[in-house]
């Protein structure tokens, strides 16, 4: 594949306006909470990318973020600034299959080795290789050779951030999240069940701009995206704080748009850019159609307890537990009562009785 | 991957949160057995006059302050007002609280607005540090004062601190806050029986039943 084409080359043979692209560069600004004359160095920087080769890993994983990041294509700019990074090995997406799909991998960790970028979705199963292999190759060794020559490695969506559904209670298969197998290689988590897809494009916008990574949180997410909960940036927000909440999907509040809490959401701990940069093209997100958030940015979210629980219930189910410390504390009790009782009844009995004439005496 | 905030937060919610009640159930039965258990010796002597009520009436009567105590302790009866009543409507009226008790029992009601809950806190937290701050120095108190009484003091004011600094975002990340603010729920759960904490319970027990037994004797109550 060409590489020597850079990116304004490109996006001008496609027809792309300069006003067009700078709009793109200025939406990616203010999206990295960058100050606004940084658009021009995005622009300029952007106008002189070559093409990075991208190597996307697909391991136990659903397809849901692959299908995510094709959802940001036509007729947006991100669809086609993606198009224009070297994707040089995507199992779903490519053309080629068998062998022809495994050598253009080899292929281009060779020609660019030290410089692609590695994409991976979907965890790695640890507890047995034959859970999910590609090619005879199991996902472990996939992950470690093709990480061996990275630039940097990318774990898109929850599962290769951190374990995601394969890694649910009681994890069946020993899922495990690529920062816990890669660790002398920076790695970006792009979590989300799937991501939003300006958020995949932001992050590799970010890496073709600044050749670096962005600045990330304490679980490895880039803080641009993943600074602030959904709570807070919630529209509902101001219905939580005045006490009015829907506390069923067809009553008075829901219709009336009020806060969701009480049915679940999960928007409290979800740190996630969903209620800004929202999705298909801003058009809307979870709450705003009228579900609770689930939490699908955040490690073991489907361990929360069940998505319709309010997050500050108790998960497990407490009758049997609260029945049982009740009976054992009366058995106890009762235990206790013989047992003062009998304190008491020879405590009496050994309590000799004294006259007052013995008193007078032993005086 | 090491342990998360969520991880945290997952088992307060769920193991966490199971033992803790488990233990406050337990504990609070063994507690009201043993004492009802104990007896009384019988009363010979009749009743000095009939008295219906005293017991139900000195359950509310002991909550106001004998004439002129108000006013030699200010800090011991307002500060004691504030924290107590200040700590029953965050409990009882916080939205998430209500449903996290709905959880466990069944009912509901309706919940007060966040700014008014978020007022009540820092009342509360001042009156709270405020009666420490007496407890310390006031000669007597501070003589009178043990362990028990920090530690109590430190348990309640615990989820206190911690709720309100989670509500607003401070210090720690807002899930870890949440776990550790659940955790310390579940501390003064478990010790609620074993301290002086009991008398959130036995204080009703108490109060009826010196009412009855001054009522019996013709003693103001």
């Amino acid at each position: 594949m060409n590489t020597v084409e850079t990116l304004g080359e490109i996006l001008r043979r496609r027809g792309v306006s300069r006003r067009g692209f700078m709009k793109y560069c200025a939406t990616t600004a203010s999206l990295m909470a960058l100050p606004p004359a940084m658009a021009e160095t995005i622009a300029a920087r952007l106008e002189k990318a070559s093409r990075p080769s991208v190597i996307w890993l697909s391991f136990q994983e659903c397809t849901g973020c692959t299908e995510s990041m094709t959802r940001s294509h036509t007729p947006t700019l991100e669809g086609l600034i993606l198009e224009t990074v070297s994707l040089d090995y995507h199992h779903t997406l490519q053309a080629a299959s068998g062998e022809g799909a495994e050598q253009a991998r080899e292929q281009a960790m060779t020609a660019n080795a030290g410089k692609y970028l590695l994409v991976v979705d979907g965890s790695i199963p640890m507890g047995d290789p034959g859970y999910s292999t590609i090619a005879g190759m199991s996902n472990v060794d996939m992950l470690l050779d093709a990480a061996k020559n990275a630039a940097a490695v990318i774990a898109v969506g929850s599962c290769a951030a951190f374990g995601g559904i394969p890694k649910a209670a009681p994890n069946p298969t020993g899922a495990v999240a690529v920062s816990s197998l890669v660790k002398d290689k920076p790695v970006i988590n792009v979590p989300g069940c799937p991501p939003i897809p300006v958020v995949i494009t932001g992050v590799l916008a970010h890496f073709l701009t600044f050749g670096g990574l962005p600045e990330l949180d304490h679980l490895g997410r880039p803080r641009v995206f993943y600074g602030e909960s959904i709570h807070d940036r919630c529209y509902r927000r101001p219905f939580y704080d005045r006490g009015l909440f829907a506390e069923t999907f067809d009553d008075e509040g829901a219709r009336k748009g009020w806060c969701l809490f009480k049915l679940g959401c999960k928007g409290p701990v979800t740190y996630n850019a969903c209620a800004t940069t929202k999705w298909n093209q801003g058009t809307s997100f979870p709450i705003q159609s009228g579900h609770g958030c689930i939490g699908c940015s955040e490690p073991d979210f489907w361990d929360l307890g069940g998505f319709y629980q309010a997050l500050s219930m108790p998960t497990q189910k407490l009758g049997k537990v609260a029945g049982a410390a009740i009976a054992g504390g009366t058995i106890a009790g009762i235990a206790m009562a013989a047992h003062n009782r009998s304190m008491k009844a020879s405590a009496k009995q050994s309590h000799e009785r004294v006259s007052t004439d013995e008193l007078e005496k032993g005086e | 991957m090491n342990a998360t905030a969520m991880d945290l937060l997952i088992w307060a919610r769920g193991t966490g949160f199971s033992l803790a009640l488990a233990i406050a159930l337990f504990g609070l039965t063994l507690r009201v057995f043993e004492i009802l258990s104990l007896g009384r010796k019988h009363d010979f002597a009749p009743a000095r006059e009939d008295s219906p009520g005293s017991g139900l009436r000195t359950v509310f009567s002991r909550s106001l302050p004998l004439p002129g105590m108000a006013q030699k302790s200010p800090i011991t009866y307002f500060g004691g007002y504030v924290f107590h009543v200040g700590l029953l409507l965050v409990i009882v009226f916080f939205v998430p609280h209500i449903e996290a008790i709905r959880a466990v029992i069944g009912l509901s009601w309706p919940g007060l607005p966040t700014a008014v809950i978020d007022m009540v806190s820092v009342a509360t937290l001042l009156a709270l540090v405020a009666v420490l701050f007496d407890r310390r120095r006031n000669k007597v108190k501070r003589m009178l004062s043990g362990f028990g009484d920090y530690f109590a003091w430190g348990i309640t004011f615990l989820p206190m601190v911690t709720g309100y600094l989670a509500f607003h975002h401070l210090v720690l990340d807002y899930t870890l806050m949440l776990a550790i603010h659940i955790l310390s729920v579940e501390l003064l759960l478990i010790a609620l029986p074993f301290t002086k904490l009991t008398h959130v319970v036995t204080l009703f027990l108490a109060r009826w039943y010196n009412g009855d037994w001054f009522g019996r004797r013709g003693i103001a109550s």
